[in-house]
């Protein structure tokens, strides 16, 4: 193993920049002659929008423009889509409402942006945008997912709000498996919604050149390859080969930025409108109102058992909230991200998936770190945990009894998984965690007046998505391969042009360490090229925890073809037979003499071209490839949380956490461990303090930092943190992803040990200190009531 | 934001002048809560009169029988005062209990009496020491301070130049954090000195501050946690919102007064 290879946990090469503030960031970005832009959003939840009065607006000092969905309209600029299709059970395709930059003819959420003012100055366009009159008939707003329903209408293509009423699995085998039960476990879940808050806010900037009639976009965005289709194909501002977009360093996505936005739609229409370069930055407060939200699931879910405490039946049916738009890839996430993991680490015979997807008045739902994994995973693992307390077994017995042991393994859900070992996973854990001691600290928490609880959480995700005609089987409008261009320099050093794109995750380290480890040169000669599709031909971007899994098994085939070729050249300035070219730690060595070239000596005469047969070997040496995966790849381990509960407060304290997960290989395990405890924070900020709170008439109560409840590093123990490991068999590395795991993980353990610790099941997410309280008094009440 | 004029008086007459002559004017004293605002287009004074560079407004004086502090001193220079830590470590800790680190090295006691936020830490301290409030004007005992919600007996032209806290020989503050914004969803300040017995609440009251008549009674008899068992505040009055129901917040009031007594007999009050 090369010193910075594979598995070598190397500092990251990124961080000096950005812990240095050199980092560059779409805001960072300046243009001559740049504007700015301002948008006016709407206050009300649901209304009619009769008017626009901008002419005191456009009147105001420094005003260059101020524009409406009336003028979207009137250049045909296109609707912002929805790119996965799902059908409802009876064959109809899903509900896609007409989804315009700005609203023309009504608004559907708070924050639905109406105009756009671009001025000299941010604070011109802020005053002038005060100025603006917008005609409103306010109808009435439904923001709960489990009333869309029977609401007012929102979209006329939308009859009862229902996007589509989609199915996955068998029915009547299941409700068969069911009624021959044992004992059936019940359960009704909430999915809290949470807003995304990645620290860089969303920005745009968007210059037209005149010259070559040519639009360039710098955005903050984790696919811009994606964000250029998009915007070409289906809103129509340009054609492909006129827009480039450019997403320069990029300061967290989670998903958020996965999608495509009214706000860079604008931009870029406006930019040449105005023929100057235009800039949009988010605020803090916009954010809460502009960015895609996550989860937002209602679920009722059954689980069957067995007289053994096998399960033979799991059902479920949930209502998911997709806000007042289909962003890019909303109809995914409950869906084929949702359902297809409902089989979790067990064997389960029979499952059957009902999800109704709605339109609210809220601003849209999309992909969040997990992204239906982590709704899944809760469904799965807080049954099984309800099971095993009311069947009186131990919840890591129920879980061994069920687990899958033998791969590969079909669920009844789509879903092969192909690798692992969940047994070897939760048994580490338990050790980890020190399970049998846990008697012992409950008894010493009682001491201090406090109630500590246990939960496991025994998760699966589907990485690496995936096959791209399986995804296109189930309704991707685009296939999920990735590209990769490696290109060596007359020196030695070496570029590598990636279709992924890194917010936070160290590719320039990780990437480069697969590099290392391939040619045997140090990562310091390696750079990672991304977000910029005048550089990276395409590529499919970084979400889903497929960027390892994916984008690496595309370099490992470009570094496959680099060296193909350079034992070519090899062979031919040793004077030595191909096939006695041996390529070891940097070193191409004719085999059985002492005969040899450096990398570096090899990749000069590729480029020099004087002692091989250039007519026969081209010069240089830079190889591309593509690579499709054959199948998801399936992360799973086992997290176990300990918390403690303040009797009299509520307040609940996580006091220990442990996490053993199985990746696959680790590239840097130092990055990986990084990732788990970030997911690990998500995870628990969703389960007990972030709560997103709209009131009845859809206003956001929970707006800004002063009520949404982000996680500190005051809210969490040190994470013990462990792998196991079973190779992926379906790509050159064996390489899972890590990226989403602990957020997957996380909301079931938490609420595992919480509702152990109190003794009840009926605690929603999240579980703050009032919840908590609250469940305390009713048991208390109840309790004096029983005697 | 909007435009306005700023102005960096360096007296306080000079500030006070300014303040008379603009009726729109506002002191900027650390600015955490004005400035956000400010931000946000939700308030938009012509003028900015900022404190910062007047002379004598800083500074924790401890003198035998009380604290004075200037208005201008920041938060983290009353919170490592070692001065106040040793007469009264209850006192110190509520600076030290106020936002992050940024806030308490910007922010300062005069800014935040001032405001008067309902959820603010220094009105419980202020409150529950019967501090006095001292003026370009005259004196304010805290009794007769706090106004309501964002409101004080402040004059237009008016401006805090000291505070100064009576030593009490036991004092305490507990405080349950809003787990967003990490002000007081309730905090309870306590203390003892002499036979005066001071309970005092904020983050909870829908009119800020205020203190506990029942709760400093049964204190009067023996300041222990267990006089205060059985007594409940009611919930009529109090804030309730999306992180606290009115009654969860009298709940509170209960546990962190308790809290808070108990605290004030362990080692002077320290908070931990």
């Amino acid at each position: 193993m090369s010193a910075t290879g594979i598995g070598a946990a190397v500092r990251r090469k990124e961080d000096q920049r950005f812990i240095t503030g050199k980092g560059h960031y779409t805001d960072d970005v300046s243009r001559p002659g740049q504007t700015f832009a301002y948008f006016v959003r709407s206050p009300h939840a649901h209304a009619k929008l009769h008017s626009i009065d901008v002419k005191a607006a456009a009147a105001m000092p420094g005003i260059l423009a101020v524009l409406t969905g009336q003028d979207l309209a009137g250049d045909k600029i296109g609707n912002l889509i929805c790119g996965w299709m799902i059908h409802s059970k009876d064959g109809s395709p899903m509900k896609m409402a007409p989804h315009p930059a700005l609203a023309a003819t009504k608004v559907c959420y708070v924050g639905d942006p109406v105009a756009v003012v671009i001025a000299e100055t941010l604070a011109q366009a802020k005053d002038a945008a005060e100025k603006i009159a917008v005609d409103y008939e306010v109808l009435s707003a439904v923001t709960d997912p489990a009333k869309a329903k029977s609401a007012a209408q929102i979209h006329d293509v939308a009859p009862k709000n229902t996007i589509y009423e989609w199915h996955l699995g068998d029915s009547k085998a299941t409700d068969a498996a069911l009624a021959a039960a044992k004992h059936i476990t019940r359960i009704d879940l909430t999915n809290n919604r949470l807003v995304p808050n990645a620290m860089e806010p969303r920005a745009a900037l968007a210059e037209y050149d005149s010259g070559t009639d040519s639009l360039t976009l710098w955005n903050t965005s984790q696919n811009p390859h994606v964000a250029r289709l998009v915007i070409s194909a289906f809103v129509g501002m340009a054609p492909e080969h006129k827009l480039r977009v450019i997403a320069p360093d990029v300061g967290g996505g989670f998903g958020s930025k996965i999608f495509i936005y009214p706000e860079e739609v604008v931009c870029l229409w406006a930019a040449r409108r105005v023929g100057r370069p235009v800039k949009w930055t988010s605020d803090r407060s916009e954010a809460f109102l502009a960015d895609a939200h996550g989860r937002d699931h209602v679920t009722h879910a059954e689980m069957a058992f067995d007289g053994d405490g096998k399960i033979t039946a799991l059902k479920v049916k949930t209502i998911a909230n997709l806000g007042g738009y289909m962003s890019t890839f909303s109809s995914s996430v409950p869906t084929y991200l949702y359902a297809t993991l409902l089989s979790g680490q067990y064997a389960i015979p029979n499952i059957y998936c009902e999800v109704d997807a709605v339109y609210t008045n809220t601003v849209p739902v999309d992909a969040y770190r997990g992204a239906g994994r982590p709704e899944a995973t809760f469904v799965v693992e807080r049954l099984v945990e309800v099971g095993a307390r009311e069947l009186g077994l131990d919840p890591a017995e129920l879980r061994k009894r069920n687990f899958i042991k033998s791969f590969p393994h079909q669920t009844p859900v789509i879903m092969a998984y192909d690798a692992g070992d969940y047994l070897a996973s939760l048994k580490k854990a338990m050790e980890l965690a020190d399970v049998k001691g846990f008697g012992r600290r409950k008894r010493d928490a009682a001491r201090h007046g406090k109630l500590r609880g246990l939960g496991y959480s025994t998760y699966i995700e589907a990485c690496g998505i995936a096959p791209s005609q399986a995804v296109g089987s189930l309704g991707a409008g685009v296939g999920l391969w990735e590209s990769a261009e490696v290109r060596v320099n007359p020196t030695g050093s070496v570029e590598v042009l990636t279709g992924c794109h890194q917010h936070g995750q160290g590719h320039e380290t990780t990437f480069a360490q697969l590099v290392s480890e391939r040619l045997g040169i140090s990562i310091d000669q390696v750079s990672i090229v991304h977000g910029d599709t005048d550089k990276v031909q395409f590529g499919m971007g970084t979400y889903g925890s497929r960027s390892g899994a994916v984008g690496m098994s595309a370099i490992v085939k470009a570094l496959d073809k680099v060296e193909a070729k350079a034992k070519k050249i090899a062979a031919h300035v040793m004077e030595a037979a191909e096939g006695d070219i041996e390529f070891r730690d940097g070193k191409f060595t004719v085999a059985g003499t002492d005969k040899s070239m450096a990398f570096g000596e090899v990749a000069l005469a590729a480029y020099v071209g004087h002692k091989f047969p250039t007519q026969e070997i081209e010069p240089g040496l830079k190889e591309g490839a593509f690579y499709d995966p054959t199948n998801f790849t399936f992360p799973a381990g086992c997290h176990i949380c300990e918390i403690e509960i303040d009797q009299e407060t509520g307040e609940t304290e996580v006091v220990s956490w442990t996490a053993v997960d199985d990746f696959g290989t680790l590239i840097n395990p130092m990055i990986v461990e990084g990732q788990v405890h970030g997911g690990i924070a998500q995870g628990v900020g969703q389960a007990m303090i972030e709560q997103t709170v709209y009131d009845k008439d859809g206003q956001l109560l929970s707006g800004s930092y002063m009520d949404y409840a982000m996680p500190r590093a005051h809210n969490f123990p040190a994470f013990k943190v462990d792998t196991t490991e079973t190779k992926c068999p379906s790509n050159p590395l064996g390489i899972k992803g890590c990226g989403e795991a602990g957020a997957i993980a996380a909301p079931a353990a938490v609420m595992n040990a919480i509702t152990d610790a109190l003794g009840t099941e009926k605690i929603e997410m999240p579980a703050t200190s009032m919840a908590v309280w609250r469940a305390l008094q009713t048991m208390n009440r109840n309790q004096v009531a029983a005697e | 934001m909007y435009a306005f004029k700023f102005e960096r008086p360096t007296t306080v007459r000079q500030a006070v002048n300014l303040l008379a002559k603009n009726e729109e004017g506002k002191l900027l004293a650390g600015g955490h809560s004005l400035i956000p605002v400010m931000k946000l287009r939700l308030a938009s004074p012509s003028v900015l009169i900022d404190l910062s560079k007047v002379e004598g407004l800083s500074g924790v004086e401890v003198t035998p029988r009380s604290v004075v502090i200037g208005a201008m001193t920041k938060h983290k220079d009353v919170a490592n005062s070692k001065e106040l830590q040793a007469v009264m470590p209850g006192l110190a800790a509520v600076p030290g209990s106020i936002g992050d680190p940024h806030v308490r090295q910007v922010g300062t006691i005069g800014g935040s009496l001032a405001n008067n936020d309902p959820n603010a830490d220094y009105p419980a301290a202020t409150l529950g020491l019967g501090a006095t409030i001292i003026t370009s004007k005259r004196k304010i005992p805290a009794d007769a301070y706090f106004k309501g919600m964002f409101e004080t007996a402040l004059e237009p032209d008016e401006i805090i130049t000291k505070v100064s806290f009576p030593i009490a020989k036991k004092a305490a503050y507990q405080k349950f954090k809003h787990p967003a914004s990490g002000f007081a969803l309730v905090g309870v300040f306590v203390s003892k000195r002499g036979s005066e017995i001071r309970v005092a609440v904020t983050g909870a009251g829908a009119n800020g501050v205020f203190r506990v008549p029942s709760f400093e009674e049964a204190l009067k008899k023996r300041f222990s946690p267990k006089s205060l068992e059985g007594l409940t505040h009611t919930a009529a009055g109090l804030n309730s919102d999306i992180h606290a129901s009115a009654e969860y917040r009298a709940h509170l009031i209960g546990v962190m007064a308790r809290r808070a007594v108990a605290a004030a007999n362990e080692k002077g009050g320290a908070e931990d």
